[in-house]
């Protein structure tokens, strides 16, 4: 079995587009008496373990501009632990 | 005609357009079961709504990955026609087989009701039976229908692929007939071609008067129509969107 590495990936909104799930928590959040949230952004965590090889981080671009992200709305960070 | 409605694990408005299409008009209508690797001897595909797996990663992503959902791009380059109805036009978004995507509605709520759509062309396979401006009335059920262009904008208005638009009950688009903040409105795009359709709104759910309203009976008609009358469509082979 090939060495296995972990890489986390997380995927947001990106900047400007409206996340309205993220504004119902904000509200939830000011209602709760948490004075002083002035924006909250929504998004997905991953983490992922996958087999080793020199192609890791091409491999996990492509998971993500493919099937984990909806580039159009979303942007996606990752790092490879 | 010959519809094949594909089932995923989650659909749950398989039932009813194949009973829109089976018992209300009368047309053969089969289930395709989202395993299934060839489309042959279909003239239609509906992709059905529902929550296909869950809704996981996003609504109609994992869809993509299906055997069935795969085939489609070559259906399409072959001369076959898809709607996509509320998941379903999730999917065909993701898949890439139409342009734009899908956020949550801008109310936070799922919204479950029934609205009114103008129909803003009647030269597609979906809508040959109606008149550009008809209003129909139908419902929606759905979380995320906020329909956004993206990058796609210019190439969307430039190809007239804006099928269907929320609207008052007089055909006026306003933002109070925006159940969901779609960008313009907009509740149904085309492919290029035409070829393809994706709505949210549920035209197998009001295709009876007992149930609300007849007027989604309009969209299957059309199809039935545009099959009989061996209608096709130009350059599906090379559509990109």
């Amino acid at each position: 079995m090939a060495a296995a590495r972990t890489v986390r990936v997380i995927v947001t909104l990106k900047p400007g587009v409206l996340d309205a799930p993220g504004q119902a928590i904000q509200k939830g959040l000011d209602a709760l008496g948490h004075g002083g949230v002035q924006t909250v952004r929504t998004g997905r965590y991953f983490e992922i373990e996958l087999d080793d090889d020199d192609r890791l981080e091409g491999r996990v671009r492509e998971m993500c501009d493919g099937f984990l992200a909806n580039t159009l709305i979303e942007q996606y960070r990752y790092e490879i632990v | 005609m010959n519809v094949g409605i594909v089932v995923f694990p989650g659909s749950n408005c398989d039932a009813d357009a194949y009973h829109a299409v089976r018992d209300v008009l009368g047309r053969h209508a089969q289930y395709v079961w989202h395993e299934e690797r060839s489309l042959k001897g279909l003239d239609a595909v509906v992709l059905p709504g529902g929550f296909s797996y869950g809704d996981y990663l996003r609504a109609g992503a994992i869809a993509t990955t299906a055997p069935a959902v795969r085939a489609l791009r070559p259906y399409v380059e072959r001369g076959g026609l898809v709607l996509g109805i509320c998941n379903g036009f999730q999917t065909l978004l993701e898949a890439g087989l139409l342009p734009g995507a899908m956020l949550p509605n801008l109310s936070g709520e799922f919204r479950c009701e029934f609205v009114d759509i103008r129909t803003e062309r009647a030269d597609t396979p979906f809508t040959c039976a109606l008149e550009p401006g008809d209003v129909l009335r139908i419902p929606i059920a759905h979380a995320e229908g906020r329909y956004v262009t993206g990058d796609a904008r210019p190439a969307i208005a430039a190809h007239r692929q804006v099928v269907f638009r929320y609207c008052d009950p007089a055909g006026a688009v306003t933002p109070e007939s925006n159940p969901n903040g779609a960008e313009d409105g907009i509740a149904g795009v085309a492919s290029v071609s035409g070829a393809v359709l994706g709505l949210m709104p549920h035209p197998e759910r009001a295709c009876e008067a007992l149930l609300g309203s007849a007027d989604g009976l309009r969209i299957f008609e059309s199809l039935d129509r545009w099959i009989a009358t061996g209608r096709t469509l130009g350059a599906q082979a090379a559509e990109v969107h």
